[in-house]
């Protein structure tokens, strides 16, 4: 990651042949804390999703005559109460908080809040006012609570109707886990969704105004067309400020709810599922490093996906150039 | 303005009724049976259905749910599962006192520390006290509950041992402690930075010339000129950090082994415990929904520069 090495080339004033990207992306990656958060952020989002093949032991491959070790060359963060590998078992779910994460993102705030956002901001009257009105009064609800009942009543059905279609298709689903990231990832982002929308609809409301709109309209370009290539690139700066910010909200709220048991269910790891179980006093006073290195784990997650929210508000705001 | 306040406070009912109505469907849909829940598995299929009938639950859903609602406007939201024979009020009364003095404890922490300490930082812009300061709140809102809990646990409790581990005995108790601090680091770092830069930003600000320029004491100046109007946006983040504390309540409650409402909702959770579920919802989505009223209402009062009724302006 050396973005300097590149030629150097001549600016002209006037002479703006780079894209707002390339400049933005230029910009943060010149910080070094930007890059240091992308650096950590991409081991721990790799390691997740290369987990089988980085890590030495399979997540609930149990020794138990290993078990309770501390961290030790063959197993550097210890084994746990069945022996099973603590780093391997860590990789694992971070490999949940990355789906977990990138699911609810992309199905939260990027398809459903840039659409209902563009949406309402692009035809305006009725359909505006219904679709603020729905998401006011989404955001003023208890998120946590509405989650936490979603997750634990639907679960079960949702699981059922799964294995349903297991029996059409003939192979295992729900032993992978699947149904758990589903249902949390939806139930998270039927909550995530609204703050994009406004958002994306302010900024709509903004760049509709402008000429080159009123142009692309005039030689006839359909309504489609125009927020695509017209408006939605106008928006986009804010809105990856704004999903960069989101990153440890979604991050926190999966830890969360599996810590309550609520979210991830064993034997699928997950890092709220590890402080959950190691989260007690005894655990603490004779094997402190069962909970302190999930718990570890955790805490640069959350610090670097805040310090990237900053540095990336810094480097693709408009208005802080 | 006061059609404002009306229409608030009109949204005020019509949310608890879609979030009660919610949580009262899924308990009855979703999976565990209330009968089955409350006579256990192996009971009699005669039995269960003479209690489903009595207690109306064959009835329709609407019909099942304005009757919930009839007890619940007075005061009665059933009998726990769980608990046998004890009232869901009763239950809750004595958690939610529980929850409530940790909250206030963690509360009187993040305001009595943070505020002050904002204030120090933004009287002393610029040198070694505000950027030692500024990089404490960093570190204390970057780290998760999940963190400091356990660590506080590990030093105090364990290692020092100069503190009890776990358990409750009141708001002045020294098992409050470790609590206590542990849930109020986010919010005295909050506090803090929020309270230093309004302040350096009233500091700057040309009527505090004014004040320092006709000869007014720097007390007087700070006093009533930059302290009043540097605590509007403290105000209403405390407002929020109410509701950031419910969050962290659960997970506090947990580590520390406090009998308070977080740790009474998970059991419910787990035994399927509807009447207790719903309760907790009501009463948890009322607070919320009133905090951030209250918030709103005090806002304009504190800076009459605020118009209300711009609903979403951007």
């Amino acid at each position: 990651m050396q973005p300097e090495r590149t030629a150097p080339t001549l600016e002209l004033p006037g002479q703006r042949n780079r894209s707002y990207w390339v400049i933005s992306l230029r910009r943060l990656l010149r910080k070094k804390i930007g890059v240091g958060c992308l650096t950590i952020i991409l081991i721990m989002y790799g390691s997740g999703i290369l987990a089988p093949l980085v890590t030495p032991y399979g997540f609930n491959d149990q020794d138990l005559s290993i078990t309770k070790q501390g961290p030790s060359l063959a197993h550097p963060f210890g084994t746990d109460r069945l022996g099973r590998d603590e780093l391997t078992r860590i990789i694992y779910g971070l490999r949940t908080t990355v789906i977990i994460t990138i699911v609810t993102l992309v199905t939260g705030s990027l398809a459903l809040g840039i659409t209902l956002g563009l949406v309402a901001g692009y035809f305006g009257r009725s359909i505006d006012t219904l679709i603020m009105r729905v998401g006011e009064v989404t955001s003023a609800f208890p998120e946590i609570f509405l989650v936490l009942i979603i997750v634990s009543t639907l679960k079960a059905p949702i699981t059922d109707w799964v294995r349903g279609v297991e029996d059409v298709v003939g192979f295992d689903i729900v032993s992978l886990g699947v149904v758990d990231y589903l249902v949390l990832s939806l139930a998270l982002a039927i909550f995530s969704w609204f703050g994009m929308a406004r958002l994306v609809r302010g900024q709509v409301l903004q760049a509709r105004e402008n000429q080159y709109v009123e142009a692309a309209r005039a030689i006839g370009a359909t309504t489609p067309r125009i927020l695509a290539r017209h408006v939605l690139p106008n928006v986009m700066g804010p809105v990856i400020v704004m999903v960069s910010a989101g990153l440890a909200g979604v991050a926190g709220s999966e830890i969360f709810l599996s810590f309550l048991g609520i979210g991830i269910q064993p034997p699928t790891p997950s890092l709220g599922l590890m402080i959950f179980e190691n989260g007690s006093i005894s655990v603490l006073r004779s094997n402190p490093h069962l909970l302190l290195f999930p718990v570890l784990t955790l805490s640069l997650l959350l610090f670097t996906f805040n310090l990237l929210g900053d540095a990336v508000n810094d480097a693709f705001n408009p208005r802080a150039r | 303005m006061g059609t404002y306040i009306a229409r608030r406070l009109l949204w005020l009912p019509i949310i608890l009724l879609i979030v009660s109505f919610i949580t009262f469907a899924l308990g009855r849909f979703g999976p565990g049976d209330p009968v089955e829940v409350l006579m256990g598995q192996y009971a009699d299929k005669e039995v269960v259905e003479r209690i489903r009938e009595q207690r109306g639950f064959n009835d329709n859903i609407f019909v099942q749910y304005g009757r919930y609602l009839k007890n619940v406007t007075r005061g009665d939201f059933g009998e726990s599962f769980k608990y046998r024979g004890r009232t869901v009020s009763e239950l809750l009364k004595k958690k939610m006192w529980v929850s409530a003095q940790l909250n206030i404890a963690a509360l009187f922490l993040s305001v009595s520390i943070g505020i002050p300490l904002g204030l120090f930082a933004a009287f002393k812009q610029g040198t070694f006290w505000d950027t030692g300061t500024v990089a404490m709140t960093l570190l204390g809102q970057s780290i998760p509950v999940f963190l400091t809990a356990p660590m506080l646990l590990l030093i105090f409790a364990l290692k020092l041992d100069i503190l009890p581990t776990h358990g409750w005995g009141g708001l002045f108790d020294t098992r409050t402690i470790l609590p206590a601090i542990a849930m109020g680091v986010p919010g005295i770092a909050i506090i803090t930075r929020l309270t230093r830069a309004s302040t350096m930003e009233v500091i700057s600000q040309d009527y505090v010339r004014t004040a320092r320029a006709k000869g007014l004491s720097e007390s007087m100046v700070q006093r009533r000129h930059v302290l009043r109007n540097s605590m509007i946006p403290v105000i209403t983040t405390l407002g929020f950090s109410l509701a950031g504390l419910a969050f962290t309540s659960f997970i506090v409650e947990r580590f520390f082994g406090i009998p308070g409402i977080g740790n009474l909702f998970i059991e419910s959770i787990f035994a399927r415990d509807f009447p207790v579920i719903n309760a907790v919802i009501i009463i948890g989505t009322t607070l919320f929904v009133a905090a951030n009223l209250i918030v709103d209402l005090i806002y304009p009062w504190l800076d009459p520069r605020i118009r209300l009724g711009g609903a979403y302006a951007t």
